[in-house]
């Protein structure tokens, strides 16, 4: 997996609530059998229309946030299904960092299995950093995931929360099954322990 | 001992490894796999070298891509999707796993398929790389979704890194009133705390009005836990959960079902345990509900009109308003003027047999008003089943198609879609835009609901029909 340490890039302000995981990648690309390659297809429905012309509305088809890094959402994103497509499109793209009020449980998690950090932060400052998002290309918002803080573009500095052991992973780009592995004796313990307490299981 | 709630007995019995900021390894039990979120898992595998953990403990069937068409013997027409079902056939040979495949009569929804095969059971932890694998918890069962990488470590190891959710509780107090199914409530539920409200939690639903369904009901009730954003959704097991479970190809006989019904007698969330939040919802203010816009939580009961987005507040000022511009919808229409171009049962939801009973019921004798309207029953036995009660014939009179067995337009991986604008009543879980095909209408509602809009060509208040 990729680390993630810090990140200097322009955040795309996407300011709608509950963006589900079929709009950040719907259903007809989740037929691949490969995580990669899927960039092209995110927000489809949102960035193409019928005849596979851009919408140039769309945030990420405008010239400057056609290479964000990061992005600015509503509550309760990725909500909806658990299909892991929705962050390996985000990550094709380019984008490796999310903020937005909350998050949809499996999406994530789903995350940081790809080497994404979604921030959470209280939505009054999310505003904040939407309203420096929509100042374009030459708004750039920095990220520390070491020191769990974002700078906005005008220098205000936000402290975030996460996950000892998630945001270990991620700095460090670990994998986790390798990490769960080296506890095999633990899983074995507990299979005999089990098996005793509940055999018909 | 502590108080503790059911959650808590399962998650302390599934325990195989915490480390000391409270990060923990949780064993599964049932792992449920299908052929669109595991292909990169077992690819996963095989680049590393490592093998299945615990082949005995891992399922697998196709059905989100399936073809729910009589013709389906022929195969699958689209490349990808075909390509898709086959390598979930080769990776369940390769790494042997139980397996259903399209051919077999077994062979449905995965969360159908499960409580159905007798797989999932009272107190088990159970996976699946699909956000409905909450349906399990209707056992008593903690069920969730994962992602494909998570779907790799359980394949690898049969365990989850977890944190622990908080508890709680959703009580449906008191007797529905006739007319209203567990659909109307999760969907209510949901009405209430929002699509967020769950996050974070692990949901118990209790009280008299959930113990009153039957287990088909309480899995409609529990599917949708992940729609409130909850983790999980449970409900404690009884009489009703046993009876089902017994005699079920996979479930536990003789001294080995003594010794489970014994454990399985203690699942309950005992009387003074913690909750971190209760919701409590009276069951006679529960009416038939309907979805008007592009999320679960839009929801209201069929005597509604349509909001206004100025009947919100925040950032749902806006998503109501492009709801309402996807939907074709103005503020103010009573929502039994809404004209309906097709209607769908079928999905985890509602694709089990009682769902079949109910629009059946409904629709006996009637012809439908609507342009397409499809029956997709949840699995091959469902399906038989409604042959053999003389459902599919009930349907086939009235002008549904009598498909296969899959996820079918609930997700619309398959050829079954809706096209840009046409309008559907449908039984399952999703509204979300695109969700049943480009530019396509949901609203969700139960399956007597959408028997009714079947016959009406509207939606329609099913009690005026009783």
């Amino acid at each position: 997996m990729d680390k993630f340490d810090k990140l200097t890039g322009v955040a795309a302000p996407l300011p709608l609530i509950n963006v589900d995981t079929d709009m950040i990648v719907p259903k007809q690309f989740l037929k691949t059998i490969k995580r990669e390659g899927l960039g092209v297809n995110l927000f489809d429905e949102m960035r193409y229309d019928d005849d596979r012309n851009e919408i140039p509305d769309f945030v990420l088809n405008q010239p400057q946030y056609r290479d964000a890094e990061i992005l600015v959402a509503g509550d309760n994103f990725g909500c909806g299904s658990s299909r892991e497509h929705a962050p390996w499109a985000i990550k094709d793209f380019g984008i490796r960092c999310i903020i937005a009020p909350s998050y949809a449980d499996i999406f994530y998690n789903n995350c940081f299995k790809n080497g994404i950090l979604p921030i959470v932060l209280p939505q009054d400052q999310v505003d904040v950093l939407m309203n420096d998002a929509e100042k374009g290309s030459n708004a750039r918002i920095e990220i520390d995931l070491e020191a769990q803080t974002i700078t906005s573009s005008d220098g205000e500095v936000f402290t975030f929360e996460v996950d000892s052991f998630k945001k270990h992973c991620l700095m460090n780009g670990l994998d986790d099954i390798g990490l769960t592995l080296e506890k095999a004796a633990s899983i074995r313990d507990f299979e005999a322990q089990a098996s005793a307490a509940r055999p018909w299981v | 001992m502590s108080p503790k709630t059911l959650y808590d007995k399962i998650w302390d019995a599934h325990v195989a490894h915490e480390a000391d900021d409270g990060t923990c390894l949780l064993y599964i039990d049932r792992h449920l796999v299908h052929e669109v979120t595991s292909p990169q898992a077992f690819e996963g595998l095989r680049m590393t070298g490592r093998t299945v953990h615990a082949p005995d403990k891992t399922i697998a069937v196709p059905d989100h891509n399936v073809p729910t068409t009589l013709d389906r013997a022929k195969g699958i027409e689209n490349p990808e999707s075909k390509i898709q079902v086959e390598a979930l056939d080769k990776n369940a040979t390769d790494f042997g796993i139980h397996y259903y495949p399209v051919s077999d009569v077994r062979q449905g929804i995965v969360h159908i398929v499960g409580p159905e095969q007798g797989w999932t059971l009272p107190g088990m932890t159970v996976v699946c790389g699909d956000s409905h694998t909450a349906t399990h918890g209707a056992f008593g069962a903690l069920a969730h979704g994962i992602g494909t990488s998570e779907v790799e470590h359980v394949l690898a190891t049969q365990t989850l890194i977890q944190k622990k959710s908080k508890n709680m509780k959703v009580e449906i107090t008191g007797k529905l009133r006739p007319g209203v199914t567990a659909k109307d409530i999760t969907l209510s539920v949901i009405g209430a705390t929002g699509t967020a409200g769950g996050t974070g939690y692990v949901i118990e639903y209790c009280g008299e009005a959930i113990r009153d369904l039957s287990m088909e009901g309480r899995m409609t009730v529990c599917n949708m836990a992940i729609e409130g954003g909850a983790r999980a959704g449970l409900i404690a097991p009884d009489e009703k959960t046993f009876e089902y479970c017994k005699g079920r190809p996979h479930a536990p006989k003789g001294g080995q079902w003594e010794a489970a019904m014994e454990w399985w007698k203690t699942l309950y969330s005992d009387d003074d345990a913690h909750w971190d939040k209760v919701i409590t919802l009276k069951g006679e203010d529960i009416a038939p509900v309907v979805t008007w816009g592009t999320s679960p939580e839009d929801v209201l009961p069929i005597t509604a009109s349509v909001p206004a987005p100025e009947d919100f507040q925040g950032g749902k000022v806006g998503a109501a308003k492009r709801s309402l511009e996807y939907m074709g919808l103005t503020s103010g229409t009573p929502l039994d003027r809404i004209e309906i171009d097709t209607v769908f049962i079928g999905s985890c939801t509602n694709g089990r047999i009682e769902d079949l009973r109910a629009a059946a019921e409904v629709l006996k004798g009637k012809k439908i008003a609507v342009k397409r309207a499809m029956v997709v029953p949840g699995s091959g036995l469902v399906r038989a089943q409604a042959e053999e009660e003389g459902l599919a014939d009930i349907f086939k009179e009235a002008g549904f198609e009598w498909r296969l067995a899959g996820c079918s337009m609930c997700l619309a991986m398959n050829p079954d879609q809706l096209s840009p604008g046409e309008r559907c009543a449908a039984t399952s879980n999703r509204n979300f835009e695109g969700r049943q095909g480009r530019g396509g209408r949901t609203h969700l509602m139960s399956p007597q609901m959408a028997a009714a809009a079947a016959i009406t060509g509207h939606l329609t208040d099913v009690r005026e029909m009783m």
